[in-house]
């Protein structure tokens, strides 16, 4: 167990010390919803309706940006080798990765939602439930991506692939994330079983997820 | 301790870069391997550590070693050096050493530091490792093998980017390693300095020089 904490220690190290991943990552997320409004015009009542749809979509595709670095460095300098040698199982460290993912992108940029939802004229009353829906959610966006990862590792250019083989995986995320929204706005009861069926994705994401990156990393080893 | 290879045959791509080798390394022994670039050395490396499955044949320990495998019980050290450019050379070390680490009794912190010593990295240790030359990012790299302890190392190339004195400091570290009952298979062109090492040549019944370059992705 000390292994896991070391190298998700490590990681959360490197992304703060390197920080382009996590700057590119919100750059972006700020960018394409900065924009949105620029292209829709100045139709408020129309913003607010789409700004949790925009909100989610927008963050997947920024999440995805960061994706392709989860496992390149350690690749590209031999770290990975190294690590099938240890005593951890491979598939613990890849968990320790996507968590240190999860914790060094997935949350800010859960975090930065709201302050872009004020761009989009989203209800102040739906900001709690759009974040709560994130930090839900976000956990299967790295846990998810870690599989496109590995798989994609030596694929040169990869980053396109890793996208076609990774966006639809998030779909159950996507639509959760939104009915859940959809239900707070409306004030139905089915929020929470909403929320608890995204949870549910994400934890069922954390399961198996390690599982096969694991085996595509092995694949890229030998 | 025993290592026994019987029979091993490993393919790269759709050539036969091991055929039919079979040997045995024992505890207290320095196994080189020797042969012309393309002849296999890497793959056998990559083969004992676990990293590549053999076509047929098969690498087995026999000894006290309990439940563990290869992978578990070696030290691999290959061509990259594993070291993180954004990390100073002491906490690439001490990651190394709990990342890596079993049931040491000695503290992180003091075989990190000792290892730095072994090396001449002691003066370095705060420096960010990407700052760090080739031969100093190597020796950091060859650190490793001190900060964890297990009986098997497996050394691709050691010595490149190494000085003269370095390579006496790795011969050294080795000679002690051996002497304490340890298994070192090492693939050089140079001779280590070595006491008494065992050689393997490989390569030597077929041509290395059609086919792809070794460690060439398939």
């Amino acid at each position: 167990m000390s292994g896991f904490l070391a190298l998700l220690r490590r990681d959360l190290m490197l992304a703060v010390r390197e920080g382009s991943a996590l700057g590119t990552a919100l750059g972006f997320y700020l960018m394409v919803v900065a924009m949105l409004p620029l292209g829709l015009g100045p139709d408020l009542k129309l913003l607010s309706r789409i700004a949790p749809g925009v909100l989610w979509i927008a963050l997947l595709l920024a999440a995805l940006l960061s994706l392709p670095r989860m496992f390149e460095a350690d690749h590209e300098d031999g770290s990975l080798e190294v690590m099938a040698t240890a005593p951890l199982p491979l598939e613990l460290a890849v968990a320790a990765k996507a968590l240190a993912h999860w914790i060094s992108t997935g949350i800010p940029l859960a975090l930065m939602a709201p302050i872009l939802g004020l761009m989009l004229n989203l209800e102040l009353a739906l900001t709690p439930a759009l974040v709560a829906t994130m930090l839900a959610g976000t956990p299967a966006v790295s846990f998810l991506g870690s599989i496109g990862a590995a798989l994609t590792l030596k694929a040169r250019r990869g980053g396109l692939l890793l996208a076609l083989l990774v966006l639809p995986l998030y779909v159950p995320t996507l639509i959760f994330g939104i009915s859940t929204i959809g239900f707070a706005s409306v004030g139905q009861d089915g929020f929470a079983a909403s929320l608890l069926v995204l949870m549910a994705v994400s934890v069922a994401s954390i399961a198996v997820a390690p599982v096969a990156a694991a085996a595509a990393l092995r694949l890229q080893v030998s | 301790m025993q290592l026994h290879a019987d029979n091993l045959t490993v393919e790269r791509g759709t050539r036969t870069v091991i055929a039919n080798l079979t040997f045995t390394a024992n505890a207290g022994e320095a196994l080189l391997l020797t042969g012309p670039n393309g002849a296999g050395k890497t793959t056998l490396i990559r083969t004992i550590a676990g990293f590549i499955a053999p076509l047929s044949g098969k690498i087995a320990l026999k000894g006290d070693v309990g439940d563990r495998n290869i992978s578990e019980l070696c030290h691999y050290v290959g061509h990259l050096t594993g070291v993180k450019a954004n990390l100073t050379a002491e906490q690439n070390l001490a990651f190394w050493a709990e990342y890596l680490g079993g049931k040491e009794s000695r503290a992180i912190a003091e075989r990190v530091d000792d290892a730095l010593d072994a090396f001449g990295l002691l003066a370095l240790a705060d420096y960010p490792a990407g700052l760090l030359s080739a031969g100093q990012k190597r020796r950091l790299g060859l650190a490793r093998l001190m900060v964890a302890e297990r009986p098997i190392w497996l050394l691709d190339e050691p010595t490149v980017s190494l000085d003269a004195a370095s390579t006496t400091l790795l011969a050294g570290l080795i000679q002690r390693h051996i002497a304490n009952q340890g298994l070192v298979i090492a693939a050089t062109h140079l001779p280590l300095g070595l006491e008494q090492p065992s050689y393997l040549c490989l390569g030597s019944a077929a041509p290395a020089t059609d086919g792809p370059r070794e460690g060439a992705a398939p």
